[in-house]
């Protein structure tokens, strides 16, 4: 039963949801987002490839992954039952690889030999770098140079994999500025280049693609979470930077009117502060990186510099149909500071024995908050979308370590 | 008839092609902006595209998107890039004006109010980089009402449908970007965009500028043979960032440049 519309709907054949998304790119680009879309429009529902997508999701990537209730935790906050879907034990560590093995599947029809990507944190960089291995692909990763730095496990992991990691010095140094070069490299080489966009933003059909890959951690979680308690869970929690492992929770429950969901940004250091990464919390409709969104911009239209303590949530963007589901309020956004995120990331790791990653950690720390308001009998999902391995040099750094 | 189709047509009437330079409003500083603007028509520029910066400028290579960074590390704004045409204006009541941009500032001023502003500033046409025509069904009545053309790209990628949905939502003339690449990239390869050209032809009646790749008057030369216009841009504003800290010479330094191009572009059967 539902009264909302039909989300499964979305987006309309131009790449809209509502007013946002859209194909917002200089001309050059026009004709290899079409191809994109015709190759795409042709394998979404073609058995063959369907086929390749699971066998891979099932014996490369090791799906399902669990839907684990954090019994210790929930107790311990004394609320609702916290179930964590398991997205930091996928191969790679995250959510990422469901994308990357859905993208370079396209590449690999269109006969692309070479993939480029953008990364944040290097999550998306890593699984990128990982599927290019395994295809026998060149493989060349944009990053910010800020991020270089303090995520350099990851861009180790990148160059052992093969590819290059390219650092981006111009604007903020982090992830909007790699995707600027992304970009620029896709019109120069857009010839042999296939671009594996990293989150559900980006022209059309690069959101409704992404959030396709990724829809099988809700349409998992949704079953999962039926087949251990006999009914649906009261609210799902996801962090939002892009908001790939967001949508991928959600959508799949879209149409489920009970289920509440909460898609959490990086406060930075508090909304009121102006240094965060909170565009739908924050920040006022615009166009970015192909596509109409909630930015953080200046009253000129400027892009302003976003800060996080993660890596990969510092966007000033959003994928559209996060923008969308905020307006038509069917999702709700919200905000958690760097010090919360912390605190967080301790919890999770000593109550549970798992470490999330500092974006994953936003996640948690609004879980914590939202708990302790519901009763023992309702529960939440938090979509666990990565390990935190990645980030025990930034804690280290930030506590003084 | 609009200031850019009076300008084309009495080129053609001569036998003669449009200069048409690009540079970044308020780069280095909003001082210096509008004495170049004056600078470029004296060394023979036709038309002029002047860049309103963003910070996120995707087309552009490292050369315009410094210049970017410098005109807003100065200040400039959307407003202020208007106020520059207005002051142009006082002097120069011919020479055409295209605001060059994205589409983000404009939407952060609102269509309606950009669309009055620049009519009433003098600016002739627009074009803004990261708008196709796909998207450009909301402003495009606006820019009709305030008689403001629209400039839309052709790429080397555009199949021969798009040219001629391109060339239907275009006004004043069309904009072929020559090559794959961001601004300031490559050199550009006469033979391939003289093939381009004559197949854009078959479905545009507008006026074609070719741009990207032009460095100096042999690139100036070699492109007026086949389009109508020749635009330049980033070897320009090389200029510029070479005098950035001697301001004063910039309108001469981005002249010299020009008006080499000029003589060559005129003598070139």
């Amino acid at each position: 039963m539902t009264q909302g519309p039909d989300y499964a709907a979305f987006p309309d054949p131009r790449g809209h949801f509502g007013a946002y998304g859209g194909r917002f790119v200089s001309e050059t680009l026009m004709a290899a987002l079409a191809e994109l879309e015709e190759t795409y429009a042709q394998l979404r529902d073609d058995p063959v490839f369907r086929a390749d997508f699971d066998r891979d999701m099932a014996h490369y990537v090791g799906r399902p992954s669990p839907l684990y209730l954090a019994e210790r935790w929930s107790k311990k906050l004394g609320g609702a039952q916290i179930f964590l879907k398991r997205e930091d034990l996928n191969h790679t560590g995250s959510h990422k690889v469901n994308n990357t093995i859905g993208q370079a599947l396209l590449a690999k029809h269109m006969g692309k030999p070479r993939v480029i990507a953008e990364t944040g944190a290097g999550q998306h960089g890593v699984a990128t770098a990982t599927v290019a291995a395994r295809l026998g692909l060149k493989c060349q990763i944009y990053m910010g140079a800020e991020d270089v730095e303090r995520q350099k496990l990851n861009v180790f992991r990148m160059r052992l994999l093969g590819a290059e990691v390219i650092p981006v010095t111009s604007g903020s140094a982090t992830l909007k500025d790699a995707m600027n070069e992304a970009m620029r490299d896709w019109v120069t080489n857009v010839d042999d280049t296939y671009y594996i966009i990293g989150t559900v933003a980006g022209p059309h059909p690069y959101p409704m693609l992404v959030r396709d890959f990724h829809c099988i951690i809700g349409r998992e979680a949704r079953a999962q979470h039926l087949e251990q308690t006999g009914r649906l869970p009261d609210a799902l929690v996801a962090c939002v930077g892009g908001g790939s492992n967001a949508i991928g929770l959600f959508h799949p429950f879209l149409n489920d009117d009970g289920v509440a969901m909460y898609g959490v940004e990086a406060g930075g250091d508090g909304l009121e502060t102006g240094r965060h990464a909170a565009p739908l919390s924050a920040g006022r409709p615009g166009v970015l990186h192909g596509n109409r969104t909630y930015l953080m911009e200046d009253a000129d239209g400027q892009i302003i510099h976003t800060h996080s303590v993660s890596a990969g949530l510092d966007y000033p963007g959003v994928g559209p149909e996060h923008a969308w589901l905020k307006d038509i309020g069917r999702v709700q956004y919200v905000a958690v500071t760097d010090k919360e995120v912390l605190a967080a990331f301790h919890e999770l790791t000593r109550v549970e024995g798992i470490m999330p990653a500092l974006e994953t950690a936003h996640a948690v720390a609004y879980a914590a908050k939202l708990a302790p308001t519901l009763s023992p009998e309702q529960s939440i999902i938090i979509n666990l979308s990565g390990r935190g391995d990645k980030d025990i040099h930034t804690v280290a750094a930030m506590e003084g370590q | 008839m609009s200031r850019i189709a009076g300008c084309f047509a009495a080129l053609a009437a001569q036998g003669r092609k449009a200069l048409i330079p690009y540079v970044t409003a308020g780069d280095p500083s909003a001082s210096v902006t509008v004495p170049l603007m004056h600078a470029m028509v004296e060394a023979g520029s036709d038309i002029i595209e002047l860049g309103m910066p963003f910070s996120d400028p995707m087309a552009d290579g490292p050369v315009i998107q410094l210049a970017c960074e410098r005109s807003l590390a100065a200040g400039t704004t959307l407003l202020g890039v208007l106020d520059m045409v207005r002051q142009f204006r006082q002097d120069n009541d011919t020479t055409p004006v295209v605001l060059m941009g994205y589409l983000n500032p404009v939407e952060a001023m609102g269509y309606e109010v950009f669309a009055e502003r620049a009519a009433a500033a003098g600016v002739d046409g627009v074009l803004l980089v990261d708008l196709p025509p796909e998207e450009a069904g909301e402003l495009a009545p606006l820019f009709d009402r305030h008689g403001l053309d629209r400039v839309f790209l052709l790429a080397p990628t555009t199949t021969e449908a798009r040219m001629k949905t391109i060339a239907e939502a275009g006004t004043g003339y069309l904009y072929y970007v020559s090559l794959k690449g961001v601004t300031g990239s490559a050199s550009l390869n006469a033979e391939e965009v003289a093939a381009k050209v004559e197949t854009i032809r078959k479905h545009a009646k507008l006026p074609i500028g070719v741009g990207f790749g032009i460095k100096d008057a042999a690139s100036a030369q070699a492109v007026s043979r086949v389009a109508d216009g020749v635009v330049v841009g980033s070897a320009l504003v090389q200029r510029i960032a070479d005098h950035a800290q001697q301001p004063e010479a910039i309108p001469a330094q981005v002249a010299g440049l020009l008006a080499e191009m000029r003589a060559a572009m005129d003598h070139s059967e």
